[in-house]
């Protein structure tokens, strides 16, 4: 870690003795071009820094501002407001399941590709049926991952169990790629005693420690800075793993968007932040949310190196933020990841999307550009797969999924005494107060209190 | 005597208690002379009481690091953390872009992760603009994640009204932030309180917020040696009672409790004994001591500097009428400052916040209608 963090710091001290930051590259690696600056340091005075600067280049005309040479030139002309051209999409199989000639992607063995298309399949299965169970009044709330499976699944698979992810909430598939079983999410939505959050939250926000999965949060967008402290945390570690976050369209409104994505480049800390561009935020189209090509080109408006790629492409999701990671690691810099994909779901059991985007636009992304079974017929083509498979998996993730919410159902309630604890590390003196006033409350007058809440 | 060079040029004067170190090393019958040397008067700036906490925490644990704007570089807005860029490095000093909400997150973030931030506010104004952070990913998280995840953060800054610098800095956050289960709020008034209130702040797994005052840290107060020493702490959430006192009790922080004292003093010489609680901590608030007092001398004046409506006097009142109602010889009188965003022009500022003379009136009051306890029918 010493040796990574040097060659940045040596830099930051010189250019700080030097009196402006950043103006030279030497010990920088020199992405996005220009020439390096040989910079002969003449002497430092009282008053502030004469350095002399030599330049090999051709002379252009040009001046010194802080942070740097800029070429001036004579025509006035402003930059458009987008470029001629959206910035391309990595793919690396076609709607058809076919991979791409030419295309550059990750390898995966027979057994991570069949590891990856069951854990898509699971999270289908377990989102169509934990959203009905709430239609049917048996949990409160639900969202689902319809239509981003590959983006949850892939993404994951690429990770290690080392790297920290803070997600939005429409990433449960992490969690399930990691080991969360389908009894510990049942658990989470009905808020048993079970629940590792101690039916302290609403369904779907679930966590886990062991798993490095923090604990899903209701705000939008304030997991991205929470996910750069996380990384400098990892970066004094000298940890060999990023965070990751994950967030929709919409959350790139949002000013934690922007002030995590600067500082993090200006920290040069190792996070991946995962946009999964997915069309609406609840019913803001993407032309309604923002006015530039999406998220992939505010990235570069940060200094950060970034990728727009197919969300619905499994491979293309699993090779990029193999990469990506990769760089965050090695090279301590935050990318960033634009998946392109579309939210086939309403937002959640509170919403009827129906109501603001046309049922044939919903219905042509959950059969023609489902990323299911694009890969599955990559899958099978390879001879991994059969249909036999397939109706064998889907019926016996859908037992296990039915038992498991029996189960849950059936399962106490958090007791009493949970009510009190985790306010604070210790209870406070008022705290324990309340809860002893409580319990003798409760003991006078026994047959008021409900009898499925255990003590 | 290396360390104890740099502890000179950082502080400006050397901490007795390493004197006594360094010296016995060299001349062992020392410790005969030293008693007399035990009581010499020392005296320490708020400011260089939290500065010397800082470095302290720092030195005992590396987890621990400091973000904020102008911290490193500019040597700290106020200079609480001068010197400490140069002694740890920018990894642990980190002078943040201008975002509030940014660094409060990424803070919060780190906190989450394993590290121990201290999160500076220029001011507790700007506080505002990463409150979500403050409330929502730090004071809650740790009930909402069941104990799995523990948020060892600290907020801190100035607080409260300085001197002409109107409504948008001079706002006081006590009331806003003890409001909130999850938060722990302490607010120091001398030097001893801000070095045992800010270790224990850094030292503590829940999320404190740690409101400072700007004019107070250039004021200086008499410091022992056990405040000194590094392993100096001091309680959350118990009160200190200032000056004993048998006929009213006087609660403040911060800034109002030198005021309150010298209420106290000039109501002593008009023959009223005030005793003067400064609370030390909002929240968890010693409830305990406050109405210990109250029941000793049946009147209580509540001080603070901030707006009067849902402020913390409200809630003293309101504890003590619930804890101490039969013991309670006068209402309870609340000063507070105006109900009016702070005005710049001097004049209209000294009249929007408490001075002396309005403790002492609010004291006579209290003293002078006095109902008895039990009312002829």
């Amino acid at each position: 870690m010493a040796g990574r963090l040097a060659g940045s710091r040596a830099a930051r001290e010189l250019a700080r003795r030097m009196g402006f930051m950043g103006s030279f590259r030497a010990g920088l690696s020199n992405v996005g071009g220009g020439p390096s600056l040989p910079v002969e340091i003449c002497r430092r005075d009282a008053g502030g820094v004469s350095p002399c600067i030599s330049s090999r280049v051709t002379a252009r005309p040009g001046g010194e501002f802080p942070r740097g040479k800029v070429a001036f030139v004579a025509e006035m002309e402003f930059l458009a407001e987008l470029l001629k051209e959206r910035i391309n999409c990595y793919r690396v199989l076609d709607d058809d399941g076919r991979t791409i000639s030419g295309s550059s992607f990750k390898e995966v063995s027979k057994e991570m590709a069949l590891e990856m298309y069951s854990g898509m399949v699971t999270l289908q299965t377990m989102d169509t049926i934990f959203y009905e169970a709430q239609r049917q009044g048996r949990i409160s709330f639900y969202l689902t991952t319809i239509g981003e499976e590959a983006i949850n699944i892939a993404s994951a698979a690429a990770l290690t169990m080392d790297d920290v992810v803070f997600p939005q909430y429409r990433e449960p598939g992490i969690l399930l790629w990691r080991g969360f079983t389908l009894q510990e999410f049942a658990n989470q939505c009905f808020g048993n005693k079970y629940d590792y959050g101690k039916g302290r939250q609403m369904p779907i926000h679930y966590g886990s420690n062991k798993l490095n999965y923090f604990t899903v949060s209701s705000p939008i967008a304030t997991q991205i800075p929470h996910a750069v402290g996380a990384a400098y945390s990892l970066k004094m570690e000298g940890k060999q793993a990023c965070a990751v976050t994950y967030f929709g369209d919409g959350g790139t409104s949002e000013g934690d968007f922007h002030a995590a994505l600067n500082f993090a480049a200006v920290m040069e800390v190792p996070v991946i932040f995962f946009c999964r561009n997915n069309g609406w935020a609840i019913s803001t189209p993407t032309s309604e949310q923002f006015r530039s090509d999406g998220a992939v080109v505010r990235g570069q408006a940060y200094g950060i190196r970034s990728i727009r790629i197919d969300g619905n492409d499994a491979l293309a999701v699993y090779s990029a933020v193999h990469a990506a990671r990769e760089m965050a690691i090695s090279e301590s810099r935050p990318i960033l990841i634009e998946a392109l994909t579309y939210r086939v779901g309403h937002h959640s059991t509170s919403d009827d999307s129906t109501k603001y985007r046309p049922v044939h636009e919903i219905e042509h992304w959950r059969t023609a550009r489902d990323p299911i079974s694009r890969y599955r017929k990559w899958v099978q083509r390879n001879g991994w797969w059969s249909d036999e498979n397939e109706t064998e998996l889907r019926k016996n993730v859908k037992k296990e999924l039915m038992n498991a919410i029996q189960i849950s159902e059936r399962a106490e309630k958090p007791p009493l005494s949970e009510l009190f604890t985790d306010v604070y590390d210790v209870p406070t003196s008022n705290l324990r107060e309340q809860e002893a006033l409580l319990r003798q409350t409760i003991q006078r007058h026994r047959e008021d209190y409900p009898p499925d809440v255990p003590l | 005597m290396l360390g104890l060079m740099r502890r000179v040029s950082m502080s400006g004067s050397i901490p007795t208690s390493m004197l006594r170190q360094s010296l016995q090393r060299i001349l062992p019958g020392l410790a005969i002379l030293e008693r007399g040397y035990s009581t010499l008067g020392k005296e320490m700036t708020v400011r260089e009481a939290l500065n010397s906490a800082l470095d302290e925490e720092m030195s005992a644990d590396p987890k621990v690091f400091l973000m904020g704007e102008e911290v490193g570089e500019y040597q700290g807005a106020y200079k609480i953390t001068k010197g400490l860029l140069e002694k740890y490095g920018p990894e642990r000093v980190l002078d943040t872009p201008i975002t509030e909400a940014g660094f409060t997150g990424i803070g919060v973030g780190a906190a989450y992760y394993g590290l121990r931030p201290v999160v500076e506010f220029m001011t507790f104004n700007f506080s505002m603009q990463a409150i979500d952070h403050i409330i929502n990913s730090a004071a809650k998280m740790n009930y909402m994640s069941a104990g799995n995840i523990s948020v060892p953060i600290v907020f801190r800054g100035p607080n409260g009204a300085a001197a002409g610098v109107s409504s948008q800095h001079s706002q006081c956050y006590g009331a806003w932030y003890a409001h909130v289960p999850g938060l722990k709020v302490l607010s120091p008034y001398s030097s001893e309180d801000a070095r045992g209130l800010l270790k224990a702040a850094i030292r503590d797994p829940d999320p404190v917020v740690f409101l400072e005052n700007e004019i107070l840290y250039g004021q200086s107060f008499p410091i022992s040696d056990e405040v000194l020493d590094s392993s100096f702490c001091l309680p959350i959430g118990k009160a200190k009672i200032e000056r004993e006192g048998k006929d009213v009790t006087i609660t403040a922080f911060s800034k109002m409790v030198g005021y309150a004292l010298q209420a106290a003093e000039v109501l002593s010489k008009e023959g009223i004994s005030a005793e003067v609680i400064n609370l030390r901590s909002l929240r968890p608030l010693d409830r305990a001591a406050i109405n210990a007092s109250v029941r000793k001398t049946t009147r209580l004046v509540t001080v603070e500097e901030g707006f009067p409506q849902h402020g913390i006097g409200a809630e003293i009142c309101a504890s003590v009428v619930e804890e101490s109602f039969e013991y309670l010889d006068a209402p309870v009188e609340r000063i507070a400052g105006a109900d009016v965003p702070m005005p710049y022009a001097a004049n209209l500022e000294r009249l929007a916040v408490p001075q002396v003379d309005n403790i002492v009136n609010a004291v006579k009051r209290a003293c002078f209608r006095s109902v008895p306890v039990a009312a002829a029918a």
